[in-house]
C-alpha cells in the first residue's frame, strides 16, 4: 500500500475544489439570470404568466436537488443527447437556483411600498421603467443579503453533483478515501475545505444585514 | 420595624448615577405615591426593590429579606413583593386565567386545581371573574391591567410595587384600574405606586414621595406636601402637573 | 422524439416504493422532532444560557450551516467508526438529519428568542420565576409561534434533503428509485414517479406543519 501524507491529500482535494468553485459560480450566475426571468413572470399582472412561475418555484422548491440531477442527467439522454455530468449538473443547478433566487428577490420587490408602484405610474413610466428606475434600485439593495445568503447553499448543492459522476471536492474526498482508508481524515478536510469556501459568504451576508437594519432604523 | 427598608440606596448605570443614596422606610399597610420629574429615577427605584436593576451600593430590606444579587434570594425577595408594568406584560399564549395561575404552579407548586381555584378569587376580586377564558388580546387595556393585579395578588405579596400603572390606558380605562388599587389600599396592602395621577395619590395615600434627581427631595403626607411644598423644585413641579389636569 | 413511456413495472415495485416512502418519512419525522429539540436548547443556550456555552454552541452551528449535508452524513457513517464508533445506516442518517436540522433551527428560534419584549422576561422575573422557568413557561412558545413559518419551511428542506442518505444505503424513496432504475432501465420514469412522490411528501409536509402550529398555538399571531 502507498502511503499518503497530509499533503498528498489536501492537495488533491484542493485541485477538485476548484471545480466546486467553477461550478458554484456557473450555478450562481446562471441561476441568477434564469431567476430574473422567472421573477419577472412571477410580478407579472398577467395571471397565467404568474402560475407558470408559481409553478416552477413550487415544483423545484418542492422536490429533492439530488432528483432535479438524475432527471437532468438521465432525462436529456432520452433526447439523443449525450449528457456529460458537468452539464447535467450545471443545468439542474441553474435552474435550482433560479427558483430559490426568484423567490428570494420576489420577497424583495414586494417589500418596496406600494407607492413606490403607484407614485411612478403617475409618472407616467410603463412596467419596465419602473422596474428598471424606481423597483430595483432599492430592492437590490435589500436583495444582497439573502443573495449572498444564498451563494452558500449554492456551494453546498455543488455537493451531490459527485453522486451523479462529477468530479469535484466531495467525490475527491470518496476517491481519496477509498485509496487511503482514512475516512475521518478525508472527509475533516472536505468538511473544512467547505467551511472555508461557505463560512465568509455567510458572515458577509450577516454583515450586510445587520448595516442594512442599522440604516433602516436610521430612517 | 418597618416592612421595606431602603437605605442609602445608590445605582449607576455607567457613569450615570441615576439614584444618588436613597432613604425610605414603608410601614405596613402604608399606601405610597412616588411622584417626580420624566428621568428623576422614579421606575429605577422601583426595578431596584424588585430586584430587575441590581443596585451599586446601599441594601434594601423586604420584611427582613435583603435584597441579594443571586437565585435565591432574589425569588424570596420577589415572593413578597409583587410588581405592576406600565405596558401590562400579560403573558400572550396563555388565558387570563392562566396568566394568573402560571406563577403559582410553576414558582410555588401549587396544584392545577387549586390554582384554578385562587385564579378564578383574584380576577374575581378585580372584577373579571367572566373573563377567565378570555386571552389578552380580547381585553380591553383596563382589563389586561387589572388581570395583571389579579396575576400578581395571586401569589399573596405582602407589598405592590405599581410603574405608572394607568398610563398606558385610555383616559376612560383609568377609572376602572384605580378603583381596583383604591380597594386593594382599602383592605391594607402595602403600596407604593409611580403615579401622575395627582387626585389619586392625595385621596389614597399616606404619604407622598417626591423625586428630584436621584434623590428623595421632599416625603410626607398628601396634604401636606401638596398644600405646602417647601422646595421650589417641587413647588414647580406641582404648577406644572396642576396646569395639565 | 422516439422514446416510449414505459410505466408497466410501477405494480411490480410498488412494494420498493412503499417502504422507500415509509423510510423517509421517518427519518424526516425524527430529525423534525428532535432537531428541532436539539435547536430549542441551542437556541436557548446561544440567547439566554451560561457564557462558557455560547461559544461551543456557535462553533456547533456555524460548521453545520457551513457544510453540506452530504459531507455530515459521509463522516458520521465513514469517519466516526474509525474512532471506534459504530452505528448502522439508518442510525447515521437519523444522526446526520437530527445534528443538521439543529443547528438551522437554532438560528431560526433564536431569532424568535431575541424578538420577545423585554416586559416578558420581566414580568416572568417580578412573579418569582427564575430565568429559565420564564423561557420554558412564558418566552418559549410565543417565540416558536413567531418563526412557525420559517421553521416548517426548513424541516420540508431537510426532508427533501434527505434524499442522499441514498447514498450510504439507507432504503429510502430515493434508494427504490435507484432500485428501480438498475432492474428496470428505465431510468427517466422511475426519478419522474419518486420525484413526484417527493413533492406530494413537501405539500403534505407543510400542511402537517401548519396544522401542528394552529395546535400548538390556538392564540393567532403573539407580538
Ligand atoms: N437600562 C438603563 N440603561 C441606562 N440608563 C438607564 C436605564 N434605565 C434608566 N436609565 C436612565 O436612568 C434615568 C432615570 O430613569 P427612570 O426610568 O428611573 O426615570 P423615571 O423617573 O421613571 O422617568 P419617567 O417618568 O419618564 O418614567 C434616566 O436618565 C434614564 O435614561
Ligand atoms: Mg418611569
Amino acid at each position: 500500500m502507498i502511503e499518503f501524507t497530509l499533503w498528498d491529500i489536501l492537495r488533491n482535494l484542493l485541485l477538485a475544489a476548484r471545480w466546486t468553485i467553477v461550478l458554484s459560480l456557473v450555478s450562481f450566475v446562471g441561476g441568477g439570470l434564469v431567476g430574473l426571468l422567472i421573477l419577472f413572470l412571477r410580478i407579472s399582472p398577467k395571471t397565467w404568466l404568474n402560475w407558470l412561475a408559481r409553478g416552477y418555484i413550487e415544483l423545484f422548491q418542492g422536490t429533492p436537488l439530488l432528483m432535479q440531477l438524475f432527471i437532468a442527467f438521465f432525462g436529456l439522454g432520452l433526447f439523443g443527447i449525450d449528457v456529460p455530468a458537468w452539464l447535467a449538473a450545471g443545468v439542474a443547478l441553474i435552474l435550482w437556483s433560479a427558483a430559490f433566487l426568484a423567490e428570494i428577490w420576489r420577497g424583495c420587490v414586494e417589500a418596496i411600498a406600494k407607492g413606490q408602484w403607484e407614485a411612478s405610474a403617475s409618472l407616467g413610466m410603463g412596467r419596465l421603467q419602473q422596474m428598471r428606475y424606481v423597483i430595483l434600485p432599492q430592492a437590490l439593495k435589500i436583495a444582497l443579503p439573502p443573495t449572498v445568503g444564498f451563494s452558500v447553499q449554492v456551494i453546498k448543492g455543488t455537493s451531490l453533483t459527485s453522486i451523479i459522476g462529477f468530479v469535484e471536492l466531495s467525490k475527491a474526498g470518496s476517491v481519496v478515501t477509498n485509496a487511503t482508508f482514512l475516512p475521518f481524515t478525508v472527509y475533516g478536510l472536505v468538511a473544512l475545505l467547505y467551511f472555508a469556501l461557505c463560512w465568509p459568504l455567510s458572515k458577509s451576508s450577516q454583515i450586510l444585514e445587520r448595516k442594512l437594519n442599522v440604516a433602516h432604523r436610521n430612517h | 420595624m418597618s416592612l421595606i427598608e431602603i437605605t442609602e440606596v445608590r445605582k449607576s448605570f455607567g457613569d450615570n448615577e441615576v439614584l444618588k443614596g436613597i432613604n425610605l422606610d414603608v410601614e405596613p399597610g402604608e399606601v405610597i405615591a412616588i411622584i417626580g420629574k420624566s428621568g428623576s429615577g422614579k421606575s429605577t427605584l422601583l426595578r431596584c426593590i424588585n430586584g430587575l436593576e441590581s443596585i451599586t451600593s446601599g441594601s434594601i430590606q423586604v420584611a427582613g429579606a435583603q435584597l441579594l444579587d443571586d437565585e435565591l434570594h432574589l425569588k424570596a425577595l420577589r415572593l413578597k413583593v409583587g410588581m405592576i408594568f406600565q405596558q401590562f406584560n400579560l403573558f400572550p399564549h396563555l388565558t387570563a386565567g392562566g396568566n394568573v395561575m402560571l406563577s403559582q404552579m410553576v414558582v410555588k407548586k401549587v396544584a392545577k386545581a387549586d390554582a384554578e381555584v385562587m385564579a378564578r378569587k383574584m380576577l374575581e376580586r378585580v372584577g373579571l371573574a367572566h373573563k377567565f377564558d378570555a386571552f389578552p388580546d380580547e381585553l380591553s387595556g383596563g382589563q389586561q391591567q387589572r388581570v395583571a393585579i389579579a396575576r400578581a395578588l395571586a401569589m399573596q405579596p405582602i407589598a405592590l410595587l405599581c410603574d405608572e400603572i394607568t398610563s398606558a390606558l385610555d383616559p376612560e380605562l383609568v377609572a376602572e384600574v384605580l378603583a381596583v388599587v383604591r380597594e386593594l389600599a382599602r383592605e391594607g396592602m402595602t403600596l407604593l405606586m409611580v403615579t401622575h395621577e395627582m387626585k389619586f395619590a392625595r385621596d389614597v395615600c399616606s404619604r407622598v414621595v417626591f423625586m428630584h434627581q436621584g434623590r428623595v427631595h421632599e416625603i410626607g403626607p398628601p396634604e401636606e406636601v401638596f398644600a405646602n411644598p417647601k422646595t421650589p423644585e417641587l413647588r414647580q413641579f406641582i404648577g406644572m402637573v396642576d396646569e395639565t389636569v | 422524439m422516439s422514446y416510449q413511456f414505459d410505466f408497466a413495472w410501477a405494480s411490480q415495485y410498488a412494494p420498493q416504493i412503499a417502504k422507500g416512502i415509509m423510510i423517509t418519512v421517518e427519518l424526516t419525522v425524527v430529525g423534525g422532532l428532535l432537531g428541532v429539540a436539539l435547536g430549542t436548547a441551542c437556541a436557548w443556550s446561544r440567547a439566554l444560557g451560561p457564557s462558557w456555552l455560547k461559544p461551543v454552541v456557535a462553533t456547533y452551528v456555524e460548521l453545520i450551516r457551513n457544510t453540506p449535508f452530504l459531507i455530515q452524513l459521509f463522516f458520521i457513517f465513514f469517519g466516526l467508526p474509525s474512532l471506534g464508533v459504530q452505528m448502522n445506516e439508518l442510525t447515521a442518517a437519523n444522526i446526520a438529519m437530527v445534528i443538521n436540522l439543529g443547528a438551522y433551527s437554532c438560528e431560526i428560534i433564536r431569532a424568535g428568542i431575541q424578538a420577545t419584549p423585554k416586559g416578558q422576561f420581566e414580568a416572568g422575573a417580578s412573579l418569582a420565576m427564575t430565568p429559565f422557568e420564564t423561557f420554558r413557561h412564558v418566552v418559549l412558545v410565543p417565540s416558536l409561534q413567531r418563526i412557525w413559518p420559517a421553521l416548517s419551511s426548513q424541516v420540508v428542506i431537510v426532508m427533501l434533503g434527505s434524499a442522499v442518505v441514498s447514498q450510504i444505503a439507507v432504503e429510502d424513496l430515493t434508494f427504490a428509485a435507484n432500485f428501480i432504475q438498475s432492474r428496470t432501465f428505465r431510468a427517466f420514469e422511475a426519478y419522474i414517479v419518486s420525484t413526484l412522490i417527493y413533492l406530494a411528501l413537501a405539500i403534505l409536509l407543510r400542511q402537517a406543519m401548519r396544522g401542528i402550529g394552529t395546535i400548538l398555538f390556538p392564540k393567532r399571531a403573539a407580538r
